[in-house]
């Protein structure tokens, strides 16, 4: 790194995070294309990278590449927040090393081992195909120990520098996230129990701990990039963390419908559920009125005003407050209630949902925060769009989406053909299938998703090159 | 929320034999549930399906008075039946079911949701499944697909052979029975329609 502006290990590190988080979002995509054209072309691979291996693998890939770029935030953001440098830097480096090794052995063996006899040493081993969590039982413990050296990095920094706000949220959020996991690790045969227990994991993790990540990366965003008041963001965080805890944790009851657990959960997870998308959009829009003011009080007085300082990771925290908004909170809502949710649980309009709510709320961010490491290392004081970024982000949005749109129109066909139809049987199931609206809603949703893959190469020609582009102010 | 987990966790813990044998309704019944014959029908009061275990009684509730044979026996006793759903369980998971199938509605959306498969009009004596797999009872039928899954393409979206041995399959259609007692507050709704399973007709 012979033009690194980085003076701190921490932020070095956090480049490290970020590229091979990078790396795994592309892994992500293509095993997600490869489900998709099974959509439409079922002996696709077959037998050989089946529906479950390339599904498995694509869920997988999701949820660890955003670990590795939340990591990745919160070592770029310690030494701007607390004034000094990590901690435990030497930890986070063999933590880093030891968590993207136990990665790559964990996705070839879901790739060339696939599936095990019934017996625990493919649960300790192969996978425990439970859905987002199947990482097999030694790196469960490894991810808790790497989890745990995290937290203790966060917290050594934290208690040593000076501890802001957001640090402070981030503490406190980390710690959950670390603790919740474990609620994923131990064995029952009531598959009752077993998902009460996973969808801790599975909702806590993201609608509770990431949300509220989520929150703290805005917030360091919006100070560092439009120069936003502290008092101002820190004052909106607090109030989005109080309302998050207060939404997010019983809105886990619109998981308890029909799992076999007890009907109260109907009006607890309703209501809850629908309160959840308020927090973070009204940060958002409520920091930037404040901005807005503000630099219009200074214009008055003739002071200076501030000017966003890096155009592209701008526009993914913009994309962020209205992906979050659109695609958790509206197509969540969408089919959050019980008597709608009864028929579309568990049909392409969950995924639909899914595909939006983990783009617009997750990756929308992480990626800004891919920016503003370019921006970080390459020592630029305002960044500017280069023709690749306007590529990237029109391809990759449009593309989700597109695939969104399409999968909510496979999932009309899918849950009114299915399920109010047929009543969820087998019968009923390839009735739906091979409606007109569902496989076209699939063959677009391949479009869509070979779009998003080309964004995604643009994406990263960006992030390599537009360091070195000429028209930034350095 | 503590405290609703502490309800919510001795309502969906697991009943016993003996619970079965004098009548107590659980959310989630024993491995037993296995020797009793299950329908699913409308509750009056609760206005949703229910399942219902050994037959209805006067008030449509489970009577737990019909025994239904699987793999020719009704007499399992907890400890097997209980063996038979934990390997059923496992080989759920080790088999990664749930990348394809739903379970209890959650799961992927490429294959049939399962939390009723038990109940599927298909696997039934009039369904197609059973004459194609050339068997003569549902269980038979089920676990000679889940065996030799290539042998009996049922649509052009198959199911990939996973290795499943004759006692896996076992224990895997054990788990789906039993997962088919449980009470999931009417999902789905209306299953089976087309065949009538509505009030068990």
């Amino acid at each position: 790194m012979a033009n690194s502006y980085l003076k701190y290990e921490s932020k070095k590190l956090a480049t490290w995070y970020f590229t091979f988080a990078a790396i795994i979002f592309g892994a992500q995509l293509l095993f997600g294309l490869v489900a998709a054209i099974q959509y439409v072309m079922p002996s696709f691979m077959f037998e050989v990278v089946d529906f479950s291996v390339a599904r498995m693998i694509h869920i997988n890939a999701l949820v660890v590449w955003m670990v590795f770029a939340m990591f990745g935030s919160v070592y770029w953001l310690l030494p701007d927040e607390t004034g000094i440098e990590t901690v435990g830097i030497g930890l986070g480096k063999f933590l880093f090393w030891a968590f993207a090794a136990a990665i790559v052995v964990v996705v070839l063996v879901y790739l060339f081992i696939q599936v095990g006899p019934a017996d625990e040493t493919s649960i300790w081993f192969i996978h425990e195909g439970r859905e987002y969590i199947e990482a097999p039982r030694w790196a469960d413990f490894a991810i808790v120990v790497v989890a745990l050296g995290f937290v203790a990095n966060l917290y050594m920094t934290g208690m040593k520098g000076n501890r802001s706000g957001i640090v402070t949220v981030l503490m406190a959020d980390m710690i959950a996230f670390a603790g919740l996991y474990l609620a994923g690790m131990f064995w029952t045969d009531n598959i009752s129990i077993d998902q009460f227990w996973w969808w801790w994991v599975i909702h806590l993790w993201v609608e509770a701990t990431w949300e509220v990540f989520v929150g703290s990366i805005a917030a360091y965003g919006l100070i560092t990039m439009i120069g936003a008041h502290r008092k101002v963001v820190e004052m909106w965080l607090w109030i989005e963390v109080s309302m998050l805890f207060g939404s997010g944790i019983l809105g886990l009851g619109h998981h308890y419908f029909w799992i076999g657990t007890p009907e109260y959960w109907w009006e607890i997870g309703a209501l809850f559920s629908a309160l959840e998308p308020l927090p973070l959009v009204a940060m958002f829009i409520h920091v930037l009125y404040d901005w807005g003011k503000m630099q219009g009080q200074e214009d008055a007085k003739g002071l200076e005003q501030s000017v966003i300082t890096n155009k592209p990771a701008f526009t993914w925290f913009v994309l962020n407050a209205f992906g979050n908004f659109l695609g958790a909170g509206i197509w969540g809502f969408f089919h959050t209630l019980p008597q709608v949710n009864l028929y579309t649980h568990g049909t392409q309009f969950t995924s639909a949902h899914g595909h939006l709510a983990f783009f617009g709320a997750y990756a929308t961010i992480l990626i800004g925060m891919m920016y503003m490491a370019v921006q970080g290392k390459n020592g630029i004081k305002v960044m500017n769009n280069t023709k690749s970024t306007i590529w990237a982000t029109s391809m990759i949005v449009g593309g989700v989406l597109g695939m969104t749109m399409a999968l909510t129109v496979a999932g009309y066909a899918d849950f009114i053909v299915s399920r109010a139809q047929w009543g969820a049987t087998w019968e009923g199931y390839f009735a739906g299938q091979s409606t007109i609206w569902l496989i076209q809603g699939m063959n677009w949703r391949v479009i869509m998703g070979v779009i998003t893959f080309i964004g995604f190469f643009f994406l990263v020609k960006d992030l390599l090159s537009i360091g070195k582009a000429a028209h930034h102010v350095r | 929320m503590l405290w609703l987990t502490f309800d919510t966790i001795p309502q969906i813990t697991m009943g016993s034999d003996a619970d079965l044998e004098n009548g107590v309704t659980k959310r989630v019944p024993g491995p037993t549930v296995i020797n009793y014959k299950i329908t699913y029908e409308m509750d009056k009061k609760r206005h949703h399906e229910v399942p219902v275990i050994g037959g209805a009684n006067a008030e449509g509730r489970s009577s737990f008075q019909e025994k239904e044979k699987f793999f020719g026996r009704d007499d399992w006793s907890e400890e097997e039946a209980g063996e038979l759903l934990h390997l059923g369980k496992l080989a759920s998971q080790t088999k990664n079911c749930m990348n394809c199938h739903t379970l209890l509605g959650n799961g992927a959306y490429y294959a049939p949701d399962l939390t009723k498969a038990w109940l599927d009009p298909a696997w039934g004596p009039n369904g197609p499944m059973q004459a194609m797999t050339g068997k003569n009872t549902k269980e038979e039928a089920m676990a000679e697909f889940l065996q030799f899954p290539s042998q009996y393409p049922t649509h052009a979206r198959m199911m990939p052979n996973l290795g499943i041995t004759a006692e896996e399959a076992k224990g895997l259609v054990a788990f789906l029975k039993h997962m088919s007692s449980i009470d999931t507050n009417g999902f789905p709704r209306n299953f089976g329609k087309i065949e009538g399973a509505v009030n068990g007709k």
